[in-house]
């Protein structure tokens, strides 16, 4: 998938720049907007929905469905080169009407930059969004949690499993506003159900192999293994 | 010395002779096995938190868990005697700890060291099991969050105490868990509720009951 390892110089794409020092009295609002956001509109024009800068960082709220394509384009342009993915998440707010903010957090080592990336998913609709998985593989890991905890499904992961809670957790998606803390079951069902969950007929020693717990696994998962499909490269 | 009876004809008296370099004790044998079991307990560390990092002060140079037979830290449960659990347990480790202990041979024993692992402690959530005696049996809890080493010594006296009263004709003693097939759980599902029912400041949590 990859050639040779090169290494990636930090602000080596700009030389000319001065060299960074610990900020000082940056401004809550109306900081310096990144130059990333201005070639975002000039690329993408109206799948750009807002820019604003927070404490000196700039997020830029994409339209759904598009986040693929720009963050593709943000990796791959030279005068871009976001090489780094930091964080994959998504923010949930306690209004009904507020939308569920998924956040890619970016960050170019070669310009020295970083870009926060939103899409805004309404509660009622389908809680997807593409994977940028194709683009960097350490999104793998990010997305599963973060399907695990908000129940977004990423389009194109290649292995789109809870990763935190085991396989067979059936009370939901925690990190939602409407799962209560202490779990949607009573705790000796909880226990109940943990116990029962045989983490060994999972994870065989030999590969991380699915064996005797095939039947209770959820269908699509079911089905992707039937079909072959194994985790990552 | 003095104290014999005069010898019926044909009788053999067996003598001591405090000079020589014969010695002997008469005991009972639960004493003799508890002294040696009591003093050689060997820990199975079941470390997953910030409990952990006190036990590991416990077993350093300065509070020298050297000194009650157990600086021999048993990293496989099948050479374990004791197992500390250190640390909150998630429900999804709930399977692991549970074949831990399961694996332990006879004479074992369990301390639960901390808030957490004694009862939830603040982890009133849906992630970790509320108390693990909700699925292993435990013999000594040790409070505190976390507990300091001094407590966690005082807790493993409070056990060699423990050990050190078995009595052998005691048959229950040794006897394994027997989880329910059907449901995992080695006590009542009622006394598992029971046990773990809120408290604190998140009394006003709701949730249904399946």
């Amino acid at each position: 998938m990859s050639g040779a390892f090169t290494p990636v110089m930090t602000g080596s794409a700009d030389p000319a720049a001065p060299r960074p020092v610990t900020p000082k009295a940056v401004p809550y609002r109306n900081g310096a907007v990144s130059p990333s956001a201005a070639a975002l509109r000039a690329q993408f024009g109206d799948a750009i929905r807002r820019v604003a800068v927070v404490w000196g960082e700039t997020t830029v709220v994409v339209e759904p469905g598009r986040e693929g394509e720009i963050v593709r384009w943000l990796h791959d342009d030279p005068s871009q080169r976001y090489d780094y993915l930091s964080d994959v998440t998504a923010v949930e707010f306690r209004d009904v009407e507020a939308p569920i903010e998924v956040v890619w957090h970016l960050r170019s080592l070669p310009f020295r930059r970083f870009l926060r990336l939103k899409v805004e998913l309404a509660k009622g609709g389908p809680l997807e969004v593409d994977s940028v998985w194709p683009v960097y593989k350490s999104a793998d890991w990010l997305e599963r949690e973060c399907y695990d905890m908000f129940g977004i499904r990423f389009r194109g992961h290649p292995d789109l499993r809870r990763i935190l809670m085991w396989e067979q957790y059936r009370e939901g998606h925690p990190l939602r506003k409407d799962f209560p803390l202490r779990g949607r079951f009573s705790r000796s069902e909880q226990l109940r159900q943990a116990l029962m969950a045989n983490p060994e007929a999972r994870y065989s020693m030999e590969e991380l192999s699915i064996a005797d717990a095939f039947d209770d696994l959820p269908e699509e998962i079911r089905h992707r293994l039937a079909t072959g499909e194994r985790t990552g490269e | 010395m003095g104290l014999t009876a005069p010898p019926r004809a044909g009788e053999q008296i067996a003598t001591y002779d405090p000079a020589s370099q014969e010695s002997w004790v008469a005991t009972r044998l639960d004493l003799l096995v508890n002294w040696g079991r009591a003093n050689s307990l060997w820990p199975m560390p079941f470390g997953t938190a910030c409990c952990a990092i006190e036990f590991m002060a416990t077993a350093a140079s300065r509070f020298d868990l050297a000194r009650f037979g157990m600086e021999r830290m048993s990293f496989s449960p099948r050479q374990a005697d004791v197992l500390i659990c250190a640390g909150r347990v998630p429900f999804k480790l709930a399977p692991v700890l549970r074949r831990i202990w399961q694996q332990m041979p006879q004479p074992k024993w369990c301390i639960s060291m901390g808030a957490c692992a004694s009862s939830g402690g603040m982890f009133d959530n849906y992630a970790v099991v509320q108390g693990i005696d909700t699925i292993i049996p435990v013999d000594v809890y040790v409070p505190g969050c976390p507990p300091r080493p001094e407590g966690l010594l005082y807790g493993i006296m409070m056990l060699q105490e423990k050990v050190k009263r078995e009595r052998m004709s005691d048959t229950t003693l040794r006897r394994e868990m027997e989880p329910d097939p059907t449901s995992g759980l080695y006590i009542p599902a009622e006394a598992i509720d029971e046990l773990s029912e809120p408290f604190g400041n998140s009394v006003q949590q709701t949730r249904s009951v399946l």
